[in-house]
């Protein structure tokens, strides 16, 4: 089943086209893989379908139940993550922020929802630990964690992988993959030709001329 | 001591006492979110600001002068908040601009047509605080506690969302959170904390209380709800400490309650470093 289509869609910002023509669908348990170079408007299309920035031209469907609130997403880490206090469960807690609505505080099943996750990626014991203290590839687990809080079906991950060590790096190709087989639909940016290839089943070629290839 | 108690049995200095404790709490529950944020500078910022509407209050002989201040920070604090989202540089050099330009105008205008006989003096009240905290009025004390409450609850209510709005705001949007509005309150938020606390500490010394103790507790707490608890402490106990030894020393409140704030900042980065 499709979840989510994209169509004839132009990607940017208020200046100008970053990307455009772009034309793809995916279905429900894809692991498709986004490449292409710096400034191919790789992170633009990313937020244009989570709803961050507008679309220019084109259009998005969201089918299977899904919108673009309830997709999670792992976004780049920023400076400001790097040396933040706050605890492993408080980051990850904060992924059932869009389950609050107007309730000041988290219920009984959030805080069960976050464990959950937390058990799934092996950091279950790093609960009170503090976020800055931690390793990157640890950092990223944690961020992943936060994410499936908020995901019901489909991921949303930006270069996941960008500025581990390869241990790391592939500890955390085989947690994603763990979850595509266990139904989760993944949709990544990533450098990394050579991972995409091997557990991509869709791949989107963004040109430096906008033209989307695959 | 004795001396102490002894004092406290004016009501001025209950009244100083109350309102101290009070602005340093708020400052410093909001002061871990704008140090996150890099937002720090946006408080200096706004002090300055307030002090040129205060100036232009002082001008107009405007009985009232929160009538003018209340405004022109909050709305100095919304449109520095927009340029910084929209560009780093412009934000910082906008916000320079806007700081020591207020500054100036402020201080000119105060030099020009102010009637009052002693405008070195005035100049440097509102600067520093000096003492007029302790010639607060039961109405200003009421306004006090009445906005430190509404802060507080605000504070309280939205914590989970300010966490997470400070933490990843990508993250927050993606996720459907309106992060504009919580940037917005926090904006309106800082605005108030800081009039209120040229009252206690003047406008050059309000980003002292926002960002020591947040910046004190950080060396030693790891979570944020610790370090929002631990700010919130220091603030109090630094407010408490100030104010007392002002009174008995007859030191400027303002200064005092700093000095105390860096003090301790001093202890828990030795503490840290100990640590290891």
């Amino acid at each position: 089943m499709s979840q989510l289509i994209c169509k004839n869609l132009n990607v940017g910002y208020e200046d100008g086209v970053v990307a455009s023509g772009i034309d793809f669908a995916v279905e429900s348990g894809d692991y498709l893989c986004i490449v292409g170079e710096n400034g191919s408007g790789k992170t633009t299309l990313m937020k244009t379908i989570l709803g961050l920035t507008p679309p220019l031209s084109g259009e998005i469907y969201f089918e299977d139940g899904l919108s673009s609130k309830s997709i999670g997403y792992l976004p780049q880490q920023t400076l400001v993550q790097k040396d933040f206090p706050a605890s492993v469960f408080e980051i990850v807690l904060s992924g059932c922020l869009s389950k609050l609505g107007r309730r000041p505080f988290y219920s009984k099943e959030d805080k069960a929802l976050a464990l959950e996750k937390m058990q799934k990626l092996g950091i279950e014991n790093l609960t009170s630990k503090s976020y800055r203290n931690l390793s990157g590839g640890q950092q990223q687990r944690v961020l992943l964690a936060r994410a499936l809080c908020a995901a019901e079906k489909m991921l949303l991950l930006d270069e996941p992988t960008a500025g581990l060590d390869p241990a790391a790096t592939n500890e955390m190709y085989d947690y994603i993959k763990k979850l595509n087989d266990e139904g989760m639909t993944i949709i990544m940016i990533t450098h990394d030709l050579e991972e995409s290839a091997k557990y991509a089943t869709k791949t989107l070629n963004m040109g430096k001329d906008g033209v989307c290839h695959g | 001591m004795a001396n102490l108690i002894e004092y406290l049995s004016f009501p001025f200095v209950r009244y100083a006492f109350i309102a101290g404790v009070l602005i340093a709490l708020c400052s410093s529950l909001l002061g871990v979110t704008l140090v996150l944020k890099r937002f720090s500078f946006i408080g200096d910022g706004l002090s300055h600001v307030a002090f040129g509407a205060m100036a232009i209050a002082a001008v107009m002989s405007i009985s009232n002068e929160m009538l003018v201040v209340m405004p022109v920070t909050i709305i100095c604090a919304v449109f520095l908040l927009k340029r910084s989202q929209s560009s780093t540089v412009k934000g910082d050099a906008s916000l320079a601009m806007l700081s020591v330009g207020a500054m100036a105008v402020g201080y000119l205008l105060l030099n020009m047509f102010s009637t009052s006989a002693n405008i070195a003096g005035d100049v440097c009240s509102t600067l520093f605080g000096s003492t007029s905290i302790l010639t607060l009025q039961g109405t200003d004390i009421a306004i006090c506690v009445v906005m430190s409450i509404i802060v507080i609850g605000a504070f309280v209510f939205l914590y989970n969302k300010i966490f997470a709005v400070t933490f990843d705001e990508t993250f927050a949007k993606a996720t459907g959170t309106n992060t504009e509005i919580y940037n917005l309150i926090i904006a309106l938020i800082t605005a108030v904390i800081i009039v209120l606390a040229m009252n206690l500490v003047g406008a050059l010394l309000t980003s002292a209380l926002i960002v020591f103790p947040a910046l004190s507790s950080m060396r030693l707490f790891s979570s944020f709800k610790q370090v929002i608890i631990c700010s919130a402490v220091i603030a109090v106990v630094a407010a408490l400490v100030g104010i007392s030894l002002s009174i008995l020393f007859s030191t400027p409140v303002g200064a005092t309650v700093v000095v105390i704030n860096i003090v301790i900042f001093l202890i828990f980065s030795a503490i840290e470093k100990a640590r290891g």
